[in-house]
């Protein structure tokens, strides 16, 4: 005989009550492991859509001196007062605290060039880089005819396809052009371009965009900086980091460190809306989380509350034949601890159910998100546990502090 | 010193604005192995009494020392230790725990007492053996007779070996006869050496005691010594 021998039997012979309390307790925890599981997969989600928006850094030389325009972004690539970012500076992005963040690093070279006697912007890329950074890149209807040289190079299907697929197929000089300098220039897909005494192939000319990018020839970043002779030169280096689980204000802070010389901007607008839907998302669920929270609490603070005073004459008894205060607490505490867990591990698990019915709905179709189990599983239960225990303390306390001959009312 | 020694113990309580005195200064001895009965209209103190002398209750003013400890000087939870080892309490209403099995309310003293389970399982079966419920060890309380469920309340007040057994009323809620079977098995206990202090309305059960208390409006009225009427009702052998 034990202080738990008390516990585990009130709980087992008083099946009514304690399966009210569990219930209680369990659809509390069930509702946020559901919330969490599926705030948790939504955010991953959009996170992931939003992160798949285009960069959110810029990193471009420190200069007085602006003399490009990029976009809303002011580059000073071209200027020669400029100390010039360098080849070296992209592996050292890659040394920040929170690299784990880092999704692409594409660096470009933007070079001025006369094609067909008109002054064009190049920009050396890297394909890999550029075309998972900018994803919306459509490439514009093929109408041109290949020559059989070119058919025999397996030229995938590229109408009004995105840009992204082009990768595979992509070789050292291969150029994809703007919809405005393709228009501007005269050039077809298909067509040779020669810049510089070498010859390119027009691999694809893209929709338009409404940005910088319609004005520009996209080249291979490394022939760009051989045949114009610029070494490793950089002009600038967007930065597309994933912002779930931090914040870019941070990372642009460890990127300046890293590189002094050059300027870290945060792409605001992007990173932004990207925070704000986060946010949203996450307020949401905290808002709903809390209130369930408060709730499951309340049914066990009340339940337990009615358990004292049901038991006032049993705690009674408990005082005349010995118990400590610390023994009385011990025994409801004990009880909310096994109702805790017993609800924890229910909980998880119907909320676990009730998400992989329910994910398919919220995310139209797409259950892969579900977030690992063990760690929900553990933080469901403890919880719950820590629930039960601090809805249970002052039941507990005031049970303890009962007078042995008010809750007797015999003796 | 007597085993138990009470001098000028009050209790007062605050109804409202008014104080209510349950008992005025009552001073009282009563020795190592001695029965005694409480008797008294209700409203005299005669419970207010015994929780005092059980530990339960602190009294407004006065002295209680009962084998050279002096108990209220003593904090809750010494008080609690002291209940354990030195008094088993008797209910009118037995008081059972209704979701412990027989043998785990007569455990139910132990359960907070550093031991061995099966020490503590050989006590409880010796016990309910002696108040001949041996085959009811599992049962619920609610499956047992009045008459069994006071003697699993005994069995639980005798589990610590407590020098001293406080019973209120404890025939109150039984059959005459099953009434007359607990107070022989108390007086039985008595003759073991264990003190008794009852509090009764029956003038028949406290003809069992040696000495009579009577209360009144929280004073002793009377104390009177039964120990002759005691020596008849008992068959001449069992006396010594």
């Amino acid at each position: 005989m034990r202080l738990y021998t008390i516990s585990l039997n009130n709980l087992r012979r008083r099946k009514g009550k304690t399966i009210f309390l569990v219930l209680g307790l369990m659809i509390g925890i069930a509702t946020i492991v559901t919330l969490i599981t599926l705030t948790k997969a939504m955010e991953e989600d959009v996170g992931k859509k939003l992160d798949e928006l285009g960069a959110n850094i810029v990193i471009t030389p420190k200069s007085h001196d602006l003399n490009l325009s990029y976009g809303d972004l002011t580059v000073a690539g071209v200027s020669l007062e400029v100390i010039p970012l360098r080849g070296t500076d992209i592996s050292k992005i890659y040394t920040i605290r929170n690299r784990e963040n880092i999704s692409i690093v594409a660096p470009k070279l933007i070079v001025y060039y006369k094609v067909n006697k008109k002054e064009v912007p190049l920009a050396g890329v890297i394909f890999k880089e550029e075309l998972r950074l900018k994803k919306w890149w459509r490439l514009a209807s093929s109408q041109v005819t290949l020559s059989p040289a070119e058919q025999d190079h397996t030229m995938p299907k590229v109408e009004g396809r995105r840009a992204f697929t082009l990768l595979d197929s992509l070789e050292d000089r291969d150029v994809i052009v703007g919809a405005g300098v393709a228009q501007f220039l005269g050039l077809k897909e298909g067509q040779l371009l020669e810049i510089k005494g070498e010859r390119f192939t027009v691999k694809g000319i893209l929709e338009e965009t409404g940005s910088q990018d319609d004005v520009l020839i996209f080249a291979n970043l490394n022939l760009i900086q051989r045949i114009f002779r610029k070494g490793d030169e950089i002009s600038l280096v967007e930065v597309a980091a994933f912002c779930n689980t931090c914040p870019i204000e941070e990372m642009v802070a460890q990127i300046a460190e890293v590189l002094p010389q050059a300027k870290v901007m945060a792409i605001k607008k992007a990173v932004e809306s990207r925070m704000e839907m986060v946010k949203h998302l996450k307020r949401f669920s905290l808002g709903i989380g809390v209130i369930v929270v408060i709730i499951g609490s309340l049914i066990v603070f009340t339940t337990m509350m009615a358990q004292v005073n049901e038991r006032t004459q049993e705690i009674g008894i408990f005082r005349a034949v010995g118990f400590r205060k610390r023994h009385i607490v011990s025994i409801i505490l004990l009880e909310a601890l096994i109702v805790g867990f017993v609800a924890g591990i229910l909980g998880f698990l119907g909320g676990r159910g009730f998400s992989h019915i329910a994910l398919p709905f919220f995310l139209s179709g797409r259950g892969e998100f579900l977030p690992s189990g063990y760690i929900l599983a553990f933080f469901a239960v403890n919880l719950s546990m820590a629930l039960a225990i601090l809805a249970s303390i002052y039941p507990a306390l005031r049970a303890a502090r009962l007078d042995p001959v008010e809750a007797l009312r015999v003796i | 010193m007597a085993f138990i020694e009470l001098n000028s113990i009050s209790k007062c309580y605050a109804v409202g604005e008014e104080r209510v005195f349950a008992l005025r200064e009552v001073s009282l001895s009563i020795e190592e192995g001695d029965f005694v009965a409480i008797m008294g209209p209700s409203g005299s103190g005669k419970t207010t009494l015994l929780s005092i002398l059980g530990g339960l209750c602190r009294p407004s003013g006065g002295k209680y020392t009962i084998d050279g400890i002096s108990l209220y000087d003593l904090d809750e939870e010494k008080l609690a230790d002291f209940r354990r080892e030195y008094v088993g309490f008797v209910f009118q209403s037995f008081h059972l725990i209704p979701y412990l099995t027989v043998i785990e309310n007569v455990m139910l003293p132990m359960a907070v007492v550093w031991g061995q389970k099966s020490f503590k399982r050989k006590n409880a079966l010796l016990l309910l053996e002696q108040m001949g419920l041996t085959s009811k060890e599992r049962r619920l309380p609610t499956r047992l007779s009045g008459g069994e469920q006071e003697r699993v309340a005994i069995a639980r007040a005798l589990i610590n070996d407590p020098p001293l057994i406080l019973a209120d009323e404890p025939t109150g809620n039984l059959d005459s006869k099953t009434g007359k079977e607990i107070m022989e098995l108390l007086r039985k206990l008595n003759a073991e050496g264990r003190t008794i202090i009852m509090v009764t309305h029956n003038p028949e059960n406290a003809a069992f005691a040696r000495r009579l208390i009577r209360l009144r409006d929280g004073l002793i009225e009377r104390e009177e010594l039964v120990s002759l009427k005691w020596v008849k009702r008992l068959p001449v052998g069992e006396i010594f």
